[in-house]
């Protein structure tokens, strides 16, 4: 692996928590405060490390377990994903179902064990959870379908290193579409408005929060540190692609993937302060208009690539 | 120019998506509005023979009719009307969307079979416009309101419109008049009708409106 | 040798299942001889099958029996075998399980030597269903195997609506097997019906159609497809947990082996056959998934998922079907070996999981979801047995669901980036199916997710669960068996992919279909790769956790009741139900289900008593069967008046048939 590759790895695994101080900075701005420090998140785990637990006395080894699991999960999906824009022969065929499917294991394990305290709030996360992330994964699939048909590879280093100018130039409007789509699917699956609302602890509009009420100490550190590094993951799918057309390489790629993860952070703390949470009722709604962002994505491309 | 046609098409197609998908009749008279913008670029952005006075004059015109005239008479419509501002829909608002990309897939695969003769530099001209026709078919159907059944009545406008711009070489003048002609009368009368309507029975809805039938 | 081994295990099944049927009252006996039977009837027809891998495909030339073209003939080839391997391990494995199972039957009198006598028969069966080579040879096994089911079905036929779940299953399965003669008798034209000789008889388009649709027809009535699953929901829960087991892991994949078996008599596919066989599994999927995510009896939501499962391996073969059609050699191989690994992947977990609702409902007497809980605790080798199952079925790595998943997917994938010829019919192919296996894995996660946290986490909802022990050990066997299957197969997955390509090139050769460059098998890398990741997933998961554990070791750890944002006196009653789970997707998908929701409100001045209750019955059932049956029987109750009683005017009928005879032959 090159070092461009490996400054890409490490950049997640270390910055990841800077992006959350970057988007509650940018939301700070608009609401004319002062906000937290950039770097909270870290002494915030810091913290957390330093304490002890306490353990339910419903739960069951599957609530000790399930958080280190879920950041080696997200940790290994990140691994699949990140170094196959400089390197291109990073990967193999079909690992964008691996990296999928990798998170989805991880949402099950977090559903399962929010089910293990036996609590009626984490049950109602629980449940939120799994509808948002039925209608979202579709759309993440169809969304990376659309890739692999036009750039005629299927995994992430082929994909991206055959989206160049030619591609861009005749299916441009179809990529342009998935990206907006990987917008809203990265907004749903990090719980950020217009879906969820990350700073409130309230029940009307907890999905992810509400599933690790009962986590503490180091289990909680885990936690946290997995949620912003699944945040920096897809926010990175989304910034690869759309950064795709410069057609930068080796270093350049570098500084542009920094430059667009600092700007896709400015853009998530944008629309949290800008749109309102959607009600229940209506988010499956806007999930569903990102399948159907996706699928139109598919047919424009397979009209233009004709 | 095709990046610019291309791009306004497929504005096109997301407005429908977010015409069959919004819930408040302000925000669909606003989209309706944009559509109408976007479809009088149209002729500006497909003329082959170049940028003349007369395309320009046509296309603000239509600009200025269905920007800008229609969405006003409409919302004069609503305002005075008094009823409530949500669409009550038949079918609802996911199930519109999935029927919306159903209807788009149909445009596209009707297109290739049809492979109609188009005078236009984008491959998606003709689709785009069978779906703008469906997505107002679909309006005009699946709601209660008597105002977004206008307002599906102009999105087919439109697309018949952008068909027409396609297939036929030079603007018909006196074709292109009359449709819009045909147009405006049908929202002013339909913009004075509901205002009666409203007066005389105190709502717009067309549902309750069938108890009229002796 | 093959068949002579064959031959034995056959007679083994039989041999068993007759003394069975005369041996009343010896309990202690029956036990024994019952599994005894299935395990050395299985023993012998698994070395069979692995000699056949091992030295190529065998055929009996085989002996006329007494009926008219009917010829007792045998055969393994891999087609078979593949079937046959998954039949006999799980028939035995369930006999080991039923050891356990059946004693508290025993105890309460009921008649198990009856049982294992249609257990045997009922695997005996299913043997022959997939090693005949003869069409009446294989009726004749179908036919048995559909009435030895019914009378396990029948076990409890004290019980109303088990008594209604046979007979519904009994009109099911022989509507499909009217659908067989029908297609026999078209294929078996020529005069013979050994299979060598099987053919269509011009040969013409229609005919070929005509018969896929009677195939798909009659063995997807026993496969499971929507909209001929009716009978699942039905006498899947109504018979004993291992029935079920047997029944939804290997009974319903005798309808896949069918459709296989008898479409390669039919010619090179067109791709509308690819397309059916697509999107009916795509419709079997999702449907399978939203009805199983509204049950509330813990079998009946497996049953549905059975159903799920089998769209997806209609998925698969409606690929590879469109991969022949359209000559996208990795498309038809992988659509083919994904349908063949995710069957006996099926197989394994399913009756997995059917062991561990049978142990739960054993040891807790009741089959409500909304009353279990906590069964972790209490029951921890069938709650970790269930959470692998329920983490194998939504097919995550490192288990064995996601190896047969991915390679559905990269069919899907191949079909999208194929360049060449029809290739935006392939492309939007492959895009239907990861689409649908996209929202069908997301929701059977809901249902599983549900089906698990709620049965066996949190604190128990009643006390039926609250007293709850631990199953008896030869069903715990059987279920650490299948666990161990599960990991061992997720972790094979070079080794399977490389076992089964030569099936997939026997099928394509088998449509006439001779691709190049697939003689060793493509994205063999893929699957090493994913063996490497899921490894160290594993590891770093335990390095992780084990990091954690050693620095908590220096913290002050304490235990305490659940915080739940400050609850000060949670009850168990308070928890999240399976209700409660499900209703998000259920409102959702609301006009899809037909769910009936009846509330009556805590009314007055002060909030008496009130409840709330909600059914899904299948929607398919009520709008299309059942009104087609009560019009049929108007009809027909109208025939009645023939009917009468009266002797004079029967013997009038007689006369006047033996009159009609004798004019219509001398005029």
């Amino acid at each position: 692996m090159s070092a461009e590759g490996l400054l890409l790895l490490l950049s997640g695994f270390l910055l990841s928590p800077l992006l959350q101080g970057v988007i509650n900075r940018t939301k700070a701005v608009f609401a004319g405060r002062k906000g937290s420090p950039l770097l909270q998140q870290y002494r915030d785990m810091a913290k957390l490390l330093r304490k002890g637990a306490v353990f339910s006395t419903t739960t069951t080894g599957i609530f000790r377990i399930a958080p280190s699991a879920v950041l080696v999960l997200v940790a290994a999906a990140y691994t699949l994903l990140a170094p196959s824009t400089v390197e291109s022969g990073w990967g193999f065929p079909g690992d964008l179902i691996l990296f999928v499917y990798c998170l989805g294991l991880a949402r099950f394990l977090t559903v399962t064990a929010a089910l293990d305290t036996g609590s009626s709030f984490e049950g109602m996360g629980a449940s939120r959870e799994v509808l948002y992330s039925a209608l979202a994964e579709p759309a993440l699939i169809i969304g990376l379908a659309v890739l692999a048909r036009v750039s005629g590879e299927m995994s992430f280093s082929g994909v991206f290193h055959g989206l160049g100018d030619s591609e861009w130039l005749s299916a441009g409007t179809a990529l342009a579409i998935v990206v907006v789509s990987f917008l809203i699917v990265m907004l749903a699956e990090n719980s950020r408005i217009p879906f969820d609302d990350p700073n409130t602890h309230l029940e009307l509009t907890m999905v992810h929060e509400v599933m690790v009420l009962d986590c503490s100490g180091p289990d909680f550190a885990l936690i946290t540190y997995g949620a912003s590094l699944k945040l920096w993951l897809f926010a990175s799918l989304m910034v690869n692609l759309a950064i795709s057309p410069l057609g930068l390489s080796g270093y350049a790629q570098v500084a542009g993937f920094l430059g667009g993860m600092l700007f896709a952070g400015i853009l998530v703390g944008t629309i949290e302060s800008v749109t309102a949470r959607l009600s229940l009722l209506k988010t499956p709604g806007l999930l569903t208009g990102a399948g159907a962002l996706a699928v139109l994505a598919f047919i424009l491309a397979a009209r233009y690539l004709q | 120019m095709t990046a610019y046609i291309d791009i306004i098409l497929v504005g096109l197609i997301l407005s429908n998506f977010i015409l069959l998908g919004s819930s408040r009749l302000g925000n669909c008279i606003r989209i309706a509005a944009w559509q109408g913008i976007m479809v009088g670029l149209l002729p500006m952005a497909t003329a082959e023979a170049g940028f003349s006075f007369r395309i320009a004059a046509l296309g603000s015109a239509v600009i200025v009719l269905k920007g800008f005239v229609f969405p006003k008479l409409l919302s004069r419509a609503l305002r005075e009307s008094d009823t409530s501002r949500e669409v009550q829909p038949f079918i609802g608002y996911t199930a519109s969307l999935i029927a919306g990309v159903l209807a788009l897939s149909a445009s596209f695969w009707l297109d290739g079979r049809l492979n109609l003769p188009i005078h236009s530099a984008s491959a998606i001209v003709v689709p785009v416009s069978l779906s703008l026709m469906f997505t107002g078919l679909f309006l005009v159907v699946a709601r209660r309101m008597a105002i977004t059944q206008v307002i599906g009545y102009l999105v087919l406008e439109n697309g018949i419109y952008a068909l027409g711009l396609a297939i036929v070489r030079d603007l018909p003048f006196l074709v292109e008049l009359g449709v819009l002609m045909d147009v405006f009368v049908a929202v002013f009368v339909m913009g004075i009708a509901i205002y009666r309507i409203n007066r005389e029975f105190d709502h717009i809805d067309s549902h309750r409106l069938a108890k009229l039938k002796g | 040798m093959v068949i002579s081994l064959l031959i034995a295990s056959l007679s083994l099944f039989l041999a068993g299942s007759f003394l069975l049927l005369f041996l009343p009252g010896k309990y202690r006996a029956v036990r024994v001889i019952g599994p005894a039977t299935t395990l050395s009837g299985s023993v012998s027809g698994i070395i069979a099958s692995v000699f056949s891998f091992i030295s190529g495909p065998v055929e009996s030339t085989g002996f006329a029996l007494s009926t008219p073209s009917g010829s007792f003939a045998l055969g393994i080839d891999f087609l078979s075998a593949l079937f046959a391997i998954p039949v006999l391990v799980i028939s035995s494995l369930c006999a080991i399980y039923g050891i356990g199972y059946l004693k508290p039957f025993e105890e309460s009198g009921k008649d198990t030597a009856r049982f294992w006598s249609f257990f045997n028969l009922l695997s005996g069966s299913m043997l022959l269903v997939t090693v005949s080579r003869n069409a009446l040879l294989f009726l004749l096994g179908w036919e048995v195997m559909a009435v030895s089911s019914f009378f396990l079905v029948m076990f409890e036929a004290g019980k109303e609506s088990v008594r209604k779940a046979g007979w519904t299953y009994l009109v099911a399965t022989h509507l499909g097997t009217a659908c067989l003669l029908v297609l026999f008798s078209m294929l078996s034209s020529g005069g013979s019906m050994n299979f060598s000789d099987l053919a269509l008889p011009d040969g013409t388009a229609f005919g070929a159609g005509v018969a896929f649709v009677l195939a798909m027809t009659g063995f997807g009535a026993k496969a499971g497809f929507v909209p001929l699953h009716v009978w699942l929901p039905e006498a899947h829960p109504s018979a004993p947990s291992n029935v079920s087991a047997v029944m939804s892991g290997v009974m319903i994949k005798t309808g896949i082996y069918g459709i296989l078996r008898f479409l390669l008599f039919l010619g090179f596919p067109p791709a509308w056959w690819g397309w059916v066989i697509l999107l009916t599994g795509i419709l079997s999927g999702i449907a399978g998934v939203l009805f199983a995510l509204a049950q509330h009896d813990i079998k009946r939501l497996l049953a549905y998922s059975s159903v799920e499962n089998i769209g997806i391996i209609a998925i698969g073969l409606g690929l590879g079907f469109l991969g022949v059609s359209y000559r996208i050699p990795a498309m038809a191989y992988l659509g083919f070996v994904g349908a063949i690994l995710h069957t006996l992947n099926h197989s394994v977990f399913k009756s997995l999981l059917f062991m561990g609702a049978g142990s739960v409902v054993r040891e807790t007497g009741c089959k409500q979801l909304d009353r279990l809980g906590g069964l972790m605790k209490r029951m921890p080798s069938t709650g970790i047995s269930f959470l692998t199952g329920s983490a194998a079925i939504s097919g995550f790595p490192p288990l064995n669901g996601f190896i047969s998943e991915l390679i559905i997917y990269l069919a899907a994938f191949s079909g999208l980036t194929a360049g060449t010829g029809a290739s935006s019919s392939a492309a939007l192919a492959g895009l239907l199916a990861a689409g649908s296996l996209a929202l069908t894995g997301g929701l059977a996660l809901a249902c599983f997710t549900r089906a698990f946290g709620i049965v066996f986490l949190g604190e128990p909802r009643s006390s039926c669960a609250e007293n709850a022990r631990e199953t008896a050990g030869s069903m715990r066997f059987s279920m650490w068996f299948l666990s161990a299957a599960c990991i061992v197969l997720g972790l094979a997955g070079p080794v399977l992919l490389e076992f089964l390509w030569p099936a997939a090139g026997f099928l394509c050769h088998g449509f006439g279909y001779y691709p190049e460059g697939v003689s060793s098998p493509l994205f063999k890398n893929t699957l090493e790769m994913v063996t490497l990741v899921s490894a160290s997933l594993i590891l770093g998961t335990a390095v992780l956790f084990r990091a954690k554990t050693i620095l908590l070791s220096r913290r002050r750890v304490t235990a305490a009741p659940t915080w739940d944002c400050g609850y000060s006196s949670p009850v168990p009653s308070m928890q999240y139900t399976a209700s409660s789970f499900a209703e998000p997707v259920i409102r959702l998908f609301g006009k899809s289900l037909g769910t009936r929701q009846s509330f009556r409100e805590p009314g007055g001045l002060f909030p008496g008593k009130s409840s709330f209750s909600s059914e899904t019955p299948d929607m398919y059932r009520e709008k299309l069967y059942r009104p087609v049956f009560e019009r049929m029987e108007r009809l027909f109750s109208s025939l009645r008046m023939i009917q009468h009683g009266r002797v004079n005017l029967y013997i009038l009928y007689i006369v006047a048939a033996l009159f009609s005879l004798l004019v219509w032959k001398l005029g």
